[in-house]
């Protein structure tokens, strides 16, 4: 598990990224999470993580903490870590939320809290102004 | 959301209005599924892999749409429970050749209240079937829109998503 390269665009290198059809990883994905299936608190797949960590203290962290630290530094969303950094997305979950204990990353849970995450009005409003100027 | 039969074009539609390429994440499942599969030499557990397609919309420097297409296998609903918390609505893809094909996906979000509309996949305007006829083939209250589209095009799919958030505010407005 290596760090990716400092400055390229996730998404241009998917071949990288992904790596190839047939290699298998080198460490079984629960391996990294300590054996726990369950994040500590659940994490919506939208969820839009960012990094807060001092690039200073990154050096300490697990590899795979580290992968995820570097790659948001961009906004991503938990979907993205997943698939950008070729993790199951329980396990995308888990090391996500792993770091927002820590301090490491903020998150941004979509919706208005607990209210059963169905978006309100003034939300849709915006998403539909957008949309039409696309 | 984004669903509909296995290969109706969910991932192209993702694509055509996606800022990025659409990507993919897994979920490994171990489930004891019952019935379903071969169990012979497993001993009642079976894990398998779901994958889903994504892309993403920035529509505003603190607004981000992201567009999931289920996993075309209706066996993983309990995938789509997760999916639909926080989601505004869902369009149905729909290939009236295979109209049996989206089902499960109209009987799941008419069961979970989730606003969706349905979205006629034909190439270039090709459309062996009016949406009034579909209608009544789907058994489709008259509330929810139906639409024809090409899912390959970019226009068409922002028009389809366009629809399903006005359909999804009218609901809410209700």
């Amino acid at each position: 598990m290596t760090p990716p390269p400092a400055s390229h665009d996730p998404y241009g290198n998917s071949v990288d990224e992904y790596g190839h059809e047939g290699d298998q990883p080198l460490v079984r994905p629960y391996a990294m999470t300590g054996g726990r299936t369950r994040p500590r608190y659940q994490l919506a797949i939208e969820a839009l993580v960012s990094t807060t960590a001092d690039p200073a203290h990154l050096a300490t962290l697990l590899p795979e903490h580290q992968r995820i630290c570097h790659l948001c530094r961009e906004v991503k969303s938990v979907a993205e870590v997943s698939a950008l950094l070729s993790m199951p997305l329980g396990v995308a979950r888990i090391l996500v939320a792993d770091l927002a204990e820590a301090g490491m990353v903020a998150i941004h849970q979509p919706g208005n809290g607990e209210t059963g995450g169905t978006p309100d009005v003034t939300l849709l409003e915006r998403v539909l102004s957008g949309l039409r100027k696309l | 959301m984004v669903a509909g039969g296995f290969g109706v074009g969910k991932t192209t539609f993702v694509g055509a209005v996606s800022e990025i390429n659409p990507l993919r994440t897994e979920a490994v499942m171990t489930s004891a599924s019952a019935g379903i599969d071969d169990l012979t030499h497993t001993g009642g557990k079976t894990t398998t892999t779901v994958a889903m397609d994504f892309g993403r919309i920035t529509l505003d420097q603190d607004l981000i749409l992201y567009l999931f297409g289920t996993p075309g296998q209706d066996r993983f609903w309990f995938m789509w429970d997760d999916l639909v918390r926080g989601a505004i609505g869902a369009v149905v893809l729909v290939d009236t050749r295979r109209l049996a094909d989206c089902f499960p996906a109209v009987d799941y979000f008419e069961n979970s209240g989730l606003p969706f509309v349905i979205a006629l996949n034909g190439f270039d305007g090709s459309q062996p079937y009016q949406p009034e006829e579909v209608r009544e083939a789907l058994q489709i209250g008259p509330d929810t829109p139906i639409i024809t589209t090409d899912a390959r095009h970019r226009a068409d799919a922002k028009s389809a998503l366009i629809t399903l958030v006005e359909h999804a505010l009218m609901a809410r407005l209700k």
